[in-house]
């Protein structure tokens, strides 16, 4: 039976109805209202009409749409059973059949005789009209194809009635059926659940947040909740396309106003005051305003010249000691500082676009090199300042070519050594305090510490002898004029590479780091500031001289007695807690004259996995930095990443903890009797020099001694 | 391993066609005349989803869902009803009743399908 034409079935199971209905219909005495026959009658119609248009007798189920809805209000009991109707039922069963054979037959359809049962049984109907014209069997076209819809992202919030999942709705479903349609991203809302003992195991007290962006158009989207009923709150919101998408043309305000927000469901949504659309139309798309960036480069700026206006009259204020004047000032403060947050957060984007670059890239590069590999990103939300990222993409290209010219390993080497054939090189972003950390890893052969050596003693950048740490090893690769590359390919191995990415990189302040394990891959991790602009900062002194060490790496301060100085024999370390901390005198790193007071600050702070002491005489408190470059001329000069004006017109240098912390190692080295590196030195001695000699620091610093 | 649909459906031509769409599509149907032919189906075995007609003989639709609702291993089952265009009263007792889903007829087989892997992923 199965193997049989259904259209068939249904013409034999058409023909059983219509007998069946006759002998009921011919059973029926008029005025009786209820039964299980009349039930049956109204059922065979109906299954004629359901059935008729599921196999294509569009006919047969618009004429018998209308004696079943007489039929309906018979079984209601609002319409009585009367002889006339009895007739027409019986004249109905015959037209069917006619309509029936006609179809077999290909003839037309005897219409006539149908339109007059029709008009005979609409004259029955009470006049409300209640079932009146309606489309007895809708047109079943399939959806007209239209282009597809542009990419858009949709802002949706699915809060299921707690009884979902006793309907038989599998909410993890419908969320993995979203995730199929495009870039998904969900946030489960916890906060309904109830404590241990109210909770309802089978019943769902979750709700999503969910940002999808997608090319299906919205009615996929309402297509995932069709069977969720009212019950349920389902908002769905176009919302505008997100900043790493602006390269993309922006999808036509018309086709995400179409239906901006809907609840699925039979329970249809209160029809939309006319006006709204077109208003929400409006908000999206004022929701993000193009700027030329130089616009924007102009106001922070703007903002910077008023954070110095700021604390300079912040420090009149304070001089003047007038209660009147000082409350303004510090409601001014206060504002300054929200206004530069919200300047500077303008100009933060999203690092994501400067990844996607990388694919292409690494695609190329690694068919050209018969290498597979996976490019892996992550945390590509994660906000930078513009001025940064566009700095950033050029050196990135530099490592990443690195990773993939000399980390990882051909296919063939891979699978020698015990790895999988494609290799991986991970691409990670993340915040860390005022800071963005990025990471290349790569699972490749990592650094050879001999080849280093080698090549370092051939190129004359160390001693033969010379003993090495794993950090300092590393450092020699940032060093000029070093490539290991056996072979100048057009990827790697120009010898320009590693030293010009780290200068690259300290020109906006960043940091480079590398960490390798023989065999098993390499990771260096970059350290970058949020902004160039303006950081907060702890102004210390020193004698007559001011410095600003940069808030988000201080982690406490502490005093250094003469007392405690002189028991450590003049190693310069100090016990924090249990824990031992190297310092650095800056009145020594900077040659600054005059006794030190007998009580002196010391600023810990901290420097990825490194602690290091700053001893100054005395702090002075927060202190808005903005920053200045300082020129060319002071670009050796590792401890100082920069400057910036105060209030009084004086300069204060910004620290640079990177090379505070190298200093106090090769200090502490040094007095350990390690043999220390040629070329590596960051001792005192030689920044005294440095920091003295005409033209340096020491000019700058006009009240140095 | 395919999953198994009881479809309820008083019209042999529609049992016909869900079956014949459903099986192409890689489940296992089995089928029932009217309500109480598809719970007594139901006592012995646990299909992964039911499909039922509402205007059915001996019990109908609704009544179907209900009592098929408090069975302990069927709580879950995904229920879809067929209904029509002029059934919405019923289509609201219906989910009053249990039912996950619906489907209008007429309906074409891919609507179908694509009903059945929606409640069934």
């Amino acid at each position: 039976m199965n193997q049989r034409d259904p259209v068939q079935t249904f013409l034999t199971e058409a023909e059983d109805l219509l007998t069946r209905i006759e002998e009921i219909t011919l059973e029926l005495a008029p005025d009786e209202a209820h039964g299980d026959r009349l039930n049956e009658l109204f059922r065979a119609f109906h299954t004629l009409k359901g059935s008729g248009a599921m196999f294509g007798f569009d006919a047969v189920a618009g004429f018998t749409h209308h004696i079943e809805t007489v039929l309906d209000q018979v079984r209601e009991g609002r319409l009585a059973l009367s002889e006339e109707l009895i007739s027409l039922i019986l004249r109905s069963k015959d037209q069917i059949k006619a309509l029936l054979e006609a179809a077999q037959s290909q003839e037309p359809p005897p219409a006539a005789a149908g339109t007059e049962i029709i008009s005979q049984l609409q004259t029955l109907l009470p006049p409300t009209g209640t079932m009146q014209p309606k489309a007895a069997v809708p047109p079943r076209a399939p959806k007209p194809v239209t282009a597809d819809p542009p990419r858009q992202s949709y802002q949706i919030h699915f809060r299921p009635a707690s009884d979902l999942m006793t309907s038989g709705t599998n909410p993890i479903a419908l969320l993995n059926e979203l995730r199929a349609l495009g870039d998904c991203r969900i946030a489960a809302d916890a906060g309904r659940v109830p404590p241990l003992e109210q909770l309802q195991p089978d019943q769902c007290h979750l709700a999503w947040d969910i940002s999808l962006a997608t090319n299906q158009g919205l009615n996929a989207i309402k297509d995932v909740f069709m069977f969720v009923d009212g019950g349920s709150e389902i908002k769905i919101e176009p919302v505008a396309a997100p900043a790493q998408n602006l390269a993309r043309p922006v999808p036509a305000p018309a086709a995400r106003a179409e239906m901006p927000e809907t609840s699925a469901g039979p329970a249809k949504a209160a029809p939309a005051p006319a006006g709204d659309p077109l208003a929400r139309k409006v908000s999206a798309k004022d929701a993000s305003v193009r700027v030329p960036s130089e616009r924007l480069d102009r106001l922070v700026n703007l903002v910077g010249e008023l954070v110095m206006n700021q604390s300079r009259l912040s420090q009149v204020a304070a001089l003047a000691n007038l209660p009147t004047l000082a409350g303004p000032v510090e409601d001014l403060e206060r504002l300054v500082d929200e206004l530069r947050d919200n300047v500077l957060g303008i100009r933060m984007m999203p690092i994501g676009a400067t990844f996607s670059r990388f694919k292409r890239l690494v695609h190329d590069l690694s068919s050209e090199l018969q290498k597979e590999i996976d490019l892996v990103t992550e945390g590509a939300e994660t906000e930078l300042d513009k001025t940064v990222l566009d700095q950033l993409g050029d050196p990135l290209v530099h490592l990443i070519r690195n990773s993939i010219g000399h980390g990882i390993e051909l296919p063939e080497a891979r699978v020698a050594a015990g790895k999988p054939r494609s290799g991986t090189i991970r691409l990670a972003a993340a915040h860390a305090g005022s800071s963005v950390v990025i990471t290349i890893t790569d699972d490749g052969r990592g650094l050879d510490g001999e080849a280093i050596r080698a090549k370092a003693i051939e190129k004359g950048l160390i001693a033969a002898g010379a003993k090495l740490s794993e950090r300092e090893m590393y450092e020699l690769i940032f060093r000029p004029g070093f490539s290991t590359a056996k072979q100048v390919t057009n990827v790697s191995g120009r010898g320009v590479g590693m030293d010009v990415v780290k200068r690259q990189f300290e020109a906006f302040r960043g940091q480079i780091a590398m960490t390798s394990e023989p065999g098993q891959g390499t990771t260096l991790t970059l350290t970058l500031p949020l902004t160039l602009a303006i950081i907060d900062g702890l102004l210390v002194e020193i004698g007559p001289d001011q410095f600003i060490v940069p808030m988000s790496v201080v982690t406490e301060n502490v005093e250094l007695q003469r007392a405690d100085r002189d028991r450590n024999n003049g190693r310069n370390v100090i016990a924090v807690r249990g824990e031992l901390i190297p310092y650095v005198r800056l009145r020594e790193a900077f040659a600054i004259s005059g006794g030190e007071p007998d009580v002196e600050k010391i600023v810990i702070a901290r420097q990825g996995e490194d602690r290091v002491g700053l001893v100054v005489d005395r702090v002075l408190g927060n202190h808005q930095t903005v920053i200045q470059s300082l020129g060319k001329f002071y670009r050796q000069i590792e401890l100082v990443s920069g400057a910036t004006i105060m209030g009084d017109g004086r300069v204060a240098l910004i620290l640079d903890l990177g090379g505070l912390v190298r200093m106090a190692e090769t200090q502490r080295n040094r007095t350990e009797a390690t043999p220390w590196v040629p070329g590596l030195d960051h001792s005192i001695s030689n920044i005294r020099q440095k920091t003295t000699a005409p033209g340096s620091l020491g000019a700058l610093n006009k009240n140095t001694a | 391993m395919g999953k198994t649909i009881l479809t309820a459906d008083d019209s042999a031509s529609m049992r016909q066609m869900i079956s014949f769409t459903l099986r192409n599509a890689g489940y296992d149907v089995v089928e029932a005349v009217d309500g109480r032919d598809a719970l007594a189906k139901l006592a012995g075995s646990t299909p992964h989803m039911l499909i039922t007609d509402l205007n059915m003989p001996n019990m109908d639709g609704i009544e179907l869902i209900r009592q098929v609702r408090t069975l302990p291993h069927c709580k879950y089952m995904p229920i879809v009803m067929l209904t029509t265009e002029s059934q919405d009263a019923k289509k609201q007792a219906g989910r009053a009743a249990g039912a996950s889903g619906w489907i209008v007829k007429p309906f074409r087989g891919e609507q179908l399908v694509m009903v059945a892997k929606k409640l069934l992923p």
